[in-house]
């Protein structure tokens, strides 16, 4: 059986039970029964429809009715593979479909899209939102999903007004027949045009981007005014009939057991409470209202129970201190393993007159978005369940919360609402959710619960970006030019450390931004040691650059310092023959009106420096170059200039708000942020233990987008990495002091 | 107790010491503003009573007894609002959105009480936590707004 749906098949099926708008009723027949698009009614699981899954030949992002629905009155209702949590998806998808289907993105109103194969859109094959993909890997499948849309629309106007299809063409939002001078809008056509078979991907043409209206335009975002009304809907807003609302809290530390409630029926007496709850590793209360389930849980005294031996979780030690782990990273001395090894490293580091070692680590973060996480379930009345929760993966949450429930997929209808930021977040996290606990709720209750985390409980147990230590060591050959350079990191990667273990190779995820460099250094290894530790990591914007960039970008300029170089020329020569890189790097000087690193003294009086880093995240490259001056012992960043080549782009104006977004959540890692463990437990349980860059210690960003033409790169991540360095690097140059390890709030400047 | 929001009253069954924020959220149903830290530290929660910005997740619900609130979903009621809400729009300055209902109060609270902020007004006044980075947007905004340009 082939999974590609046949629309005339699909309809007459439907026909049976939905006698209602064709055009509405083949939409949902493609989304919000998602498991019908694959299996047609076949229960999932079976091994028929896993085969027919495995040998599945549709191909990608063509089954039309699954994603584009036009109203009567022209709007476009897009279902989105990717969810929007800032970073400007939505709006992009709108241009990108827009620009084939010829209508303009204005009129599209998006949503995430339920799970499903028909959604897998990405040319790696998965669909998530992460990694900066969204946009990079589907791009010529969307513009084609419009242009097939486009063709059946055209089709169903031949039809309706009785002239060939050849004699028709297109305006925004409608199709137009020059010779008569007749038109039909676009909401007048879809619904037979939706109910045509999808023709031949192969047979549509894309339209000459020299034609392009609104691909690689600043085009409005589709959501601003949503936004800028608290008429956006996330998942922490949403109510159904009937709801209760729940509040937990956790064990102290992860892989403790729920003991003896001391004061059980007290809290149960208390004002609004519904019913108290054991839960895995949790105490809960279900109330008429949320304030009142936060007030009873907090309430309850726990007898917590030590981890067992049989802990499905990663217990959290009593004696666990982020400080003295750091530390222990620090003097790992082994086995590692080779990511990159080129030339003889040993040789050269042996037999060199100039050496330079040094041993750089980062700190713990936390996402600290600002919506805490949420998750609303309800058990429907024949048995099905349905899921609103905040989420980067809908088939793999849907996977999960069928493994956890004993549920077919089939029966289980996931809805993805805006994420009130993610940066990582809301990927799947074992423990880190609430939605497995509203959903043992809401089955306990016999009702519906929304169970929303207290920050406080969410600075308990959201995962952790990941800690390193790396041990440098470099020559320089006579002329002062780096010839060998070995970086050594004791590390956990994020992939690795959801996997409960090293894999056969490496997780790239480790040590990216190490390895990957572009400079023309003839020996050079870079390794891991695998150091597995007690917290729950995850991935946080720009993952394993957000550290790497900084300790191999920050280390480059002690070379240039120790072999007399300029750190901006030493660049431009170790890039000699990559013109890419040279372009950007030129692009950034410029930008900043001409690389000056001082020390110098501003129109203000201040004394200030600055410093220049470059990286390669994400299929996208980046050159940053950041102005400092010290400020009462601490660091201010006055500017921040960044080139960035990702290729080609599709909104401008995105793209400059990214960089903006990035730049203030590289700051904030650099100059404030940490997540400090001590005795097990997190020191901070708010924002006012955990400082997030405020806006007065924002710096002004000037932003230049180079378009190379090269493959597309990613967008939200990579304008990230090279900002501490930069900053670093510019402390170094004003101070004298070589920072080697963030935040800088640890350090003390004069 | 008897509540004055967006020119209307409500009659509420709530304990005095609930905070204004699960009063506006969970008894009257409007979620445009915001629960972020319950702690007065990021101002998703920012509301005006009389006029003045305060942070509803800290704020006792007997306090507001005798005052007018006014939540996001009236800003646009009011003209001062109205303008911020269309230079938010027309600078695109919301990314993932949560923290800007707070913003938007934030601002309109700052221009009622001063059309003509100064660079250190405005910074004073805001001071909200924006997780996505937009400060340089809501700074262009608010800039604008006070009539200086481009800041």
């Amino acid at each position: 059986m082939n999974v590609r749906i046949d629309p005339a098949q699909q309809a007459s099926a439907l026909a049976l039970h939905e006698p209602i708008n064709v055009s509405r009723r083949r939409f949902l027949a493609g989304t919000a029964v998602g498991a019908l698009v694959l299996g047609f009614g076949l229960p999932l699981g079976t091994t028929r429809v896993q085969a027919a899954v495995a040998a599945a030949t549709a191909e990608r992002g063509t089954q039309v009715p699954a994603f584009l629905e036009i109203r009567p009155d022209n709007r476009v209702r897009l279902l989105c593979p990717f969810m929007e949590g800032g970073q400007g998806t939505f709006t992009a998808m709108a241009q990108i479909v827009g620009e084939e289907l010829d209508a303009d993105p204005a009129t599209f109103l998006v949503e995430a899209a339920p799970p499903g194969e028909a959604y897998v859109v990405m040319e790696n094959g998965m669909r998530i939102t992460g990694g900066s993909m969204s946009v990079r890997m589907s791009y010529p499948v969307m513009r084609r999903l419009g242009a097939l849309a486009r063709a059946m629309l055209l089709q169903a106007g031949a039809q309706k007004l009785g002239v060939p299809v050849s004699e028709l063409s297109t305006e925004p939002g409608k199709v137009m027949h020059a010779k008569s001078g007749r038109s039909l809008a676009y909401g007048e056509l879809a619904e037979h045009a939706m109910d045509l078979p999808v023709p031949d991907p192969a047979s549509v043409q894309l339209r000459d981007p020299s034609q392009f209206r609104w691909i690689g335009k600043p085009v409005k975002r589709v959501d601003a005014y949503d936004k800028s009304t608290g008429k956006a809907l996330y998942s922490i807003d949403l109510k159904v009939d009937d709801m209760l609302h729940a509040a937990v809290q956790h064990a102290p530390r992860l892989g403790m057991t729920v003991g003896n409630l001391r004061n059980e029926e007290q809290v149960k007496a208390m004002k609004g409470v519904h019913s108290v709850h054991r839960l895995p590793g949790a105490v809960a209360v279900v109330a008429e209202r949320w304030w009142h389930a936060k007030r009873a849980v907090e309430a309850i005294q726990v007898d917590w129970q030590e981890p067992t031996a049989d802990s499905k979780v990663r217990p959290m030690p009593a004696n666990f201190s982020s400080d003295a782990w750091l530390k222990r990273l620090a003097d790992d001395k082994g086995p590692a393993r080779d990511d990159e090894n080129e030339g003889d490293v040993a040789a050269v580091l042996a037999s060199a007159k100039t050496r330079i070692d040094a041993t750089y680590h980062n700190q713990y973060l936390n996402h600290g978005q600002l919506e805490p996480p949420s998750a609303l379930a309800r058990f429907n009345p024949d048995g099905s369940l349905e899921v609103w929760l905040p989420n980067q993966a809908p088939d793999m949450f849907r996977a999960d919360i069928a493994k956890r429930t004993g549920l077919d997929p089939s029966r289980i209808t996931l809805h993805s609402p805006l994420l009130g930021g993610f940066f990582g977040r809301h990927f799947l996290y074992d423990a880190a959710s609430p939605y497995p606990q509203a959903i043992e709720l809401s089955k306990a209750v016999g009702r519906p619960v929304k169970l929303i985390w207290s920050r406080e409980e969410e600075f308990l147990r959201d995962v952790l970006r990941p800690v390193a230590a790396v041990n440098f060591r470099a020559a320089l050959d006579n002329d002062g030019w780096p010839l060998a350079i070995e970086a050594i990191s004791a590390t956990e990667g994020p992939t690795e450390a959801l996997a409960g273990k090293q894999g056969e190779k490496l997780d790239p995820t480790a040590l990216e931004g190490l390895s990957g460099k572009s400079y023309a250094i003839p020996n050079k290894r870079i390794a891991q040691i695998y150091a597995k530790g007690p917290a729950m990591l995850g991935y946080w914007r720009s993952v394993g650059n957000s550290l790497n960039d900084f300790f191999y970008e920050s280390f480059l300029d002690e070379l240039a310092d120790k072999g007399g170089k300029d750190p901006f020329e030493l660049r431009l020569h170790l890039l000699r023959d990559n013109q890419r890189l040279t372009t950007l790097l030129h692009a950034v000087g410029e930008l900043s009106g001409g690389w000056k690193r001082g020390p110098f003294t501003a129109a203000d009086g201040s004394k200030r420096a600055r410093g220049v880093a470059m990286a390669s995240p994400f299929g996208t490259q980046t050159a940053v170059i950041a102005e400092v001056s010290i400020e009462h012992g601490q660091v201010k960043v006055h500017d921040i200039w960044q080139a960035i080549d990702p290729g080609s782009i599709v909104n401008p104006a995105i793209v400059e708000a990214q960089v903006n977004g990035a730049v203030a959540l590289g700051l904030s890692q650099t100059l404030v942020e940490e997540a400090v463990w001590i005795d097990g437990k997190p020191r901070a349980r708010n924002y006012d233990l955990y400082p997030i860059l405020p806006p007065a210690r924002m710096a002004r960003v000037h932003v230049r987008v180079v378009e190379s033409g090269e493959k597309m790169g990613g967008i939200g991540e990579p304008p990230l990495p090279a900002v501490a360095p930069a900053v670093a690097n510019a402390v170094a140059t004003l101070t004298g002091q070589r920072v080697r390890s963030l935040p800088m709030s640890r350090h003390t400047f004069t | 107790m008897e509540l004055r929001i967006n020119q209307k009253t409500y009659q509420v069954d709530a304990d005095a010491d609930t905070p204004l924020l699960w009063v506006i959220r969970d008894d009257l149903g409007m979620t445009g503003t915001k629960y972020g830290c319950g702690l007065a530290q990021c101002g998703a929660c920012s509301v005006l009573v009389d006029g003045n910005v305060v942070r509803s997740c800290v704020t006792p619900v007997a306090g507001v007894v005798g005052r007018e609130v006014t939540t996001i979903e009236a800003i646009e009621a009011d003209d001062v609002g109205k303008r911020v809400v269309s230079t938010w729009v027309d600078l695109q300055v919301a990314q993932c959105g949560y923290c800007q209902s707070g913003q938007v109060m934030a601002a309109t609270a700052l221009l009622k009480q001063n059309p003509k902020p100064s660079d250190a007004q405005i910074e004073a006044a805001m001071v909200n936590l924006c997780r996505c980075g937009t400060y340089n947007a809501i700074h262009a905004a608010v800039h604008e707004l006070a009539g200086k340009g481009d800041a």
